[in-house]
């Protein structure tokens, strides 16, 4: 049973990606203005021409297009860049390893803050710090991860500079990576110095992309808590003499944790959509702020990589916590 | 089809006239609706308001601090930009764009999403099965990356931008719509309208659509909140308007270019944009609040 509802989901996530595929095909066709032209440098033959459409296919019908085209994703190979001239999946390897870098400790600070803030909350029902606690996350609840990236710019940045305002790594640290994981290799490697650097230059960015989540988490979290501290389970609990933290960390929060789950799933790909801005902003060079240069310079075969590549990561968010939801919850285990 | 049977009185909708009452009790709807009304204000008589041409540069008064640091020059409140344009008239003109984009987006996005959604949900059937399958297709496509695919499409400007958020926020309306008609439709003064003859069409229209309403309206405040951050987005990476025209994201990126030299450039149009922001968003909860008839227990 199993084994199919997870067969069945990952049938799913391929006829979505296929679909996203399509989509981005079409799209990207009907692209006004003809993307030979682009390539073709000053002073090409009409033959040039002819060539350079034959050899991207641009003479087939569309469908026959969209087969071409296909065949070549599905083998990695996404074309050359126009803006920079290079392989687009070589492009998207070197640089995606720096937002999801990014995005997971973004998740983990939001967890940890989220989490933490819907704790206390829970721990202060019925005294005037709850309320307070729920008027600030509703307000800011509104912000967004935009909003939050230039106020951290200010705060962090400007009037208390602490920590670095752009970029991933300071240039005279940078040792030779073997792996584009800066974080994780230079603590494997024992690189504390490098591992503070690019921990800081982080810092902003990943506060820009949690605290949107933080505060979702909260809301969510708080509130199943607050449910769960009435069940009897936890008033059996709290008879047999258990503290109140205990009762909330060990007792409530278990049973808490699944609703707040499959929504921080949902709001995780929101977060990883936040990267494009919020890299932007701090100059971070991840696939986010190249997803905006390749707009700007209507590179449509780095456009194509870079949204097939963005909508492959939610397909794969979406499933896991699909199989984590259900890895969670028993009824569903044998849905 | 039987002969429709006429006749005098329609279906009586009970509408409490102290809605309007209720809503101006509610502290959300009052502050968030009240500055939006001022910005609605500042926007539409930005020549009339604004002490100084948004566009006019005089690069011997450039870079001035705002009015409250020394070294200011007397007129110029919250200073000027590094090519001696006044921060305070940019900011008013840049209402202009905001809410130009947050009003119609915001309406064409809520226009289609909520045809597909009564469709979808009061049709049901094949209908309804190819309208919501389109939408969890749509919806899988998170907005970023549509936003991102669009403007490539559209190239920039400012109907790209509403081009982009009508075509990735219609599914929030369609979604909420389609739910509210199937509801609805479950309610006994549709059994009733349907038992003395109104035809599908006309149930749908006159009766479920207006109490369907007041959640959308909810709606579109908050759609008009989210379309003011998309459009101050892209105009801050320079793929809305041609950048001589004020923009908030516009200042936005000038401010953080020179960061480290007039950070109050920065300040100026982040706070107008986060209480912008804050507003519609308040003013939509607030209204939902007021106007949901479940949430209003």
């Amino acid at each position: 049973m199993i084994a199919i509802s997870i067969l069945n989901r990952l049938v799913m996530a391929a006829v979505t990606l296929f679909g996203v595929a399509l989509i981005v095909f079409v799209l990207l066709r009907v692209v006004p203005g003809d993307p030979i032209a682009m390539m073709i440098a000053p002073g090409a033959s009409p033959a040039d021409i002819l060539a350079l459409r034959a050899k991207y296919g641009l003479d087939l019908s569309l469908p026959a297009q969209f087969g071409v085209w296909l065949q070549a994703v599905l083998i990695g190979d996404f074309g050359t860049s126009i803006s920079l001239r290079r392989d687009v999946l070589e492009l998207l390897l070197g640089r995606l390893p720096a937002t999801l870098e990014l995005a997971f400790a973004a998740l983990i600070v939001a967890i940890l803050i989220g989490g933490t803030v819907a704790v206390i909350g829970t721990l202060s029902r019925r005294t005037p710090l709850e309320p307070a606690i729920d008027a600030t996350n509703g307000v800011l609840l509104a912000v967004p991860d935009f909003v939050w990236a230039l106020a951290l710019v200010l705060l962090l940045g400007v009037f208390f500079p602490i920590f670095p305002l752009s970029g991933r790594i300071d240039p005279t640290l940078s040792i030779d990576f073997v792996t584009p994981f800066y974080l994780a290799e230079s603590l494997v490697r024992l690189r504390l110095d490098v591992f503070l650097d690019v921990a800081a230059h982080m810092v902003m960015p990943v506060l820009a992309l949690a605290l949107p989540l933080a505060t979702v988490i909260t809301r969510i979290l708080k509130e199943a808590l607050l449910e769960a501290m009435v069940q009897d389970y936890v008033l059996l609990a709290r008879l047999k003499g258990m503290s109140e933290i205990r009762l909330v960390l060990q007792e409530a929060l278990r049973n808490a944790i699944g609703p707040a789950l499959s929504l921080t799933g949902v709001q995780f790909t929101f977060l990883v959509g936040g990267t494009v801005i919020v890299e932007r902003i701090f100059s971070y060079p991840g696939i986010g702020n190249m997803a905006i240069d390749a707009v700007i310079n209507r590179d449509l075969p780095l456009i194509q990589g870079l949204v097939l590549v963005f909508g492959a990561i939610f397909i794969v968010i979406n499933l896991v916590v699909d199989l984590l939801a259900a890895a969670l919850n028993p009824r569903l285990r044998h849905g | 089809m039987a002969e429709p049977i006429t006749i005098a009185a329609p279906v009586a909708q009970t509408r409490p006239p102290s809605r309007v009452k209720t809503l101006l009790t509610q502290p959300k709807v009052l502050f968030g609706g009240g500055f939006i009304l001022l910005l609605l204000v500042i926007a539409i008589f930005a020549p009339l308001i604004a002490p100084k041409d948004p566009l006019e540069q005089d690069l011997m008064l450039g870079s001035l601090p705002p009015a409250w640091i020394d070294g200011t020059e007397p007129g110029y409140y919250l200073g000027t930009d590094d090519l001696g344009r006044d921060v305070l008239s940019r900011l008013l003109y840049g209402s202009r764009i905001a809410l130009f984009v947050a009003f119609v987006s915001a309406s064409l996005a809520a226009l289609i999403g909520t045809v597909l959604g009564l469709l979808a949900g009061w049709y049901g059937g094949w209908t309804d099965r190819i309208i919501s399958r389109i939408v969890d297709i749509w919806m899988a496509f998170p907005p970023v990356l549509l936003s991102i695919l669009l403007v490539a499409v559209f190239g920039s400007g400012v109907h790209s931008v509403i081009a982009a958020i009508v075509i990735i926020d219609w599914t929030r309306f369609c979604r909420v719509v389609r739910a509210e008609t199937l509801a609805q439709a479950q309610l006994d003064y549709i059994t009733a309208a349907r038992t003395v003859g109104f035809s599908r069409m006309k149930i749908l229209t006159r009766e479920i659509f207006p109490n369907i309403v007041p959640v959308l309206i909810a709606l579109v405040s908050l759609e008009m909140g989210i379309a003011v951050v998309v459009e101050a987005i892209l105009s801050f990476v320079g793929l809305s308007v041609s950048s001589d025209t004020p923009t908030w994201g516009g200042m936005i990126a000038q401010g953080r270019q020179l960061i480290h030299h007039t950070w109050w450039l920065l300040v100026a149009p982040l706070a107008v944009l986060f209480a912008t922001v804050l507003a519609f968003n308040q003013l939509g909860a607030g209204l939902r609040r007021a106007l949901d008839p479940v949430m209003r227990r």
